[in-house]
């Protein structure tokens, strides 16, 4: 049995920019469930969800003794913050699209604190 | 100062606009050594060209005059040294208020110094290349602005040297700001790349103040900060093996965690093994970041390499004008309503006022940011419809604001609460120069 529940609850984010180039750093909030992020906040993953938005390549850094993972996006901002006619044109909000995502626990998983909040 | 074994540095502001508040605490009872006001981004220093084009005496940060006020008698007292950035687009003008500031305050003997050479106009031409996108200047088809190197440390500690009080630049790398009083204190080489990657760690962390305090961190339920209304601003304890904690001022609002400071490590940073500034290539991948009190963490294992070959310039442009306009829908219907709006207004634009620009249309409410697919939920009543341009045309930006404010009589039913907007736009690319090109220079003030 397949439970899904939003990366939010297991990871918090923020998002920088640097001209039309967004980066959201994701951090698990215990050890336990970063190989979770690992698994499963993967480039492709977030192309699938974000692809309409997100125009260009998406490279994944792992810092795995920080548990946590690095998403760079090119082509995300629609030109940056001097071109994007968006109220956003930071891209600010993406940390929340990205903890936005699904997060797939398998039954093997283990139950963290977490996932019940 | 209170502790030899440790340089104790603060940031009085993040960006140009930061609260001053925290600041004036920081300096009261921090003890520190050096406070920095880190204020300038990329299109702030395009305004600030725009400001000086039309008065040579501004262009500079428009709070320098309230900071200074407020600032330069309480590090007097505290013999706390303060670096800016706020010298933006014009640091000897910002210099010679400084000077005037502090005769009215009757502080004698201090010794403000402007930092300036990162202003490269003369080295930009027509066949500059540009990169993202790849052009030339001549290409973009538009005006220059202007043209700034990023400085590092090194335009900056000729300064110490001369034991200036007050440090006053304009574009130089935020992480450097910082990193310059810390080389200097521990006189650390200058191809020390192993200790210059921890200096510019620090620089990192601290550069925007309340972000590393639990500022932009707060989310209700999942990531609480106590009395965020009153959040501290940032020390660190940095020590001469480049480690440092990162705490703030006890009864201040805020906190300093490893999630607060692993969410300002990766802040902007792309490949966290090359962060590129003037200084150097710092390698962040294996830092370790580790409570080690209430409010206290301590960084560690900063790395780095040899500096980049060349300096990053912003060249800015005049963008034209960005339109803004909006109008509102409530009860039954809203959404329906405000989407019929926004499509007239993108008809109207294109066939009445001829514009081929492409006009952005959002409904706030419900997509204002993303335009993400949503399910139709009829319980949505209450959407702004806003619309933007950018044009070089200021006709066709007002023919914006016009269309969209005639649909107060002219379009669907129960629109109101219409505001519009015209604002000049900047736009900003990037360039190298030879680091052998800029030459920073540095006049000193005494008061």
């Amino acid at each position: 049995m397949t439970r899904v529940i939003e990366l939010r609850q297991i990871a918090h984010a923020r998002a920088g920019d640097k001209g039309n180039r967004s980066n959201v750093s994701v951090f698990a909030y215990t050890p336990e469930d970063f190989p979770l992020i690992l698994a499963q906040v993967t480039a492709e993953h977030v192309k699938l969800h974000f692809g309409h938005l997100l125009l260009g390549e998406i490279r994944r850094y792992a810092l795995p003794h920080l548990h946590g993972i690095n998403l760079v996006m090119d082509e995300a901002l629609g030109g940056g913050v001097n071109e994007s006619l968006n109220l956003d044109s930071h891209g600010k909000s993406w940390s929340f699209l990205i903890l936005s995502l699904p997060i797939e626990l398998d039954s093997g998983t283990p139950p963290s604190s977490n996932y019940n909040k | 100062m209170s502790q030899k074994e440790t340089y104790r540095i603060g940031t009085g502001a993040g960006f140009s606009s930061d609260r001053l508040d925290p600041a004036i605490d920081l300096v009261k009872r921090g003890q520190l050594n050096t406070i920095i006001f880190e204020c300038v981004g990329e299109r702030t220093l395009a305004f600030g060209h725009r400001d000086r084009a039309a008065d040579p005496n501004l262009g500079y940060n428009a709070l320098l005059e309230t900071r200074l006020r407020a600032l330069l008698p309480l590090c007097h007292a505290h013999g706390t040294r303060l670096i800016t950035n706020m010298g933006v687009a014009n640091p000897d003008a910002a210099a010679q208020l400084a000077v005037r500031i502090a005769h009215e305050l009757g502080l004698n003997g201090l010794r403000i110094a402007a930092v300036t050479g990162d202003d490269v106009r003369t080295l930009i031409h027509d066949e500059s290349p540009l990169h993202e996108p790849s052009c030339t200047v001549a290409e973009t088809g538009r005006s220059i602005l202007g043209a700034n190197a990023y400085l590092g440390a090194d335009a900056i500690i000729p300064a110490l040297e001369d034991d200036a009080h007050v440090i006053i630049t304009g574009r130089v790398a935020d992480p450097s700001l910082f990193l310059a009083p810390i080389q200097h204190h521990f006189n650390w080489a200058a191809d020390n790349w192993t200790q210059l990657g921890a200096g510019t760690l620090v620089g990192h962390l601290m550069e925007c103040a309340a972000q590393v305090t639990g500022g932009y961190f707060a989310d209700p339920g999942y990531k609480s900060v106590p009395n965020l209304a009153y959040v501290g601003f940032p020390i660190a304890e940095v020590c001469a093996d480049g480690t440092a904690v990162i705490t703030k001022l006890t009864d201040t609002g805020g906190m300093v965690n490893t999630q607060t400071v692993k969410e300002q490590l990766l802040y902007e940073v792309h490949n966290p093994n090359a962060y590129l500034t003037p200084d150097v290539t710092a390698d962040f991948s294996r830092v370790n970041v580790a409570e080690v009190g209430a409010d206290r963490v301590q960084v560690s294992n900063a790395g780095g390499a040899a500096r980049p070959d060349q300096l990053k310039v912003t060249v800015a442009f005049d963008g034209g004008y960005l339109a803004e306009a909006e109008v509102s829908y409530a009860g039954p219907g809203a959404v329906d309503r405000a989407a019929l709006a926004s499509t007239i207004v993108k008809d109207r634009i294109n066939k009445v006022h001829g514009i081929q620009t492409s006009c952005r249309t959002d409904l706030i409410g419900l997509n204002a940011l993303h335009q993400l697919e949503t399910e139709f939920t009829p319980n949505v009543q209450d959407v702004r419809l806003r619309t933007a341009l950018r044009t070089n045309k200021h006709d066709a930006a007002q023919a914006l604001l016009w269309e969209v404010e005639s649909l107060l009589c002219c379009g669907p039913a129960g629109g109101a609460g219409y505001r519009g907007r015209i604002e000049p736009s900047v736009l900003t690319y990037s360039t190298f120069v030879k680091r052998d090109q800029v030459t920073p220079k540095i006049e000193i003030l005494s008061v």
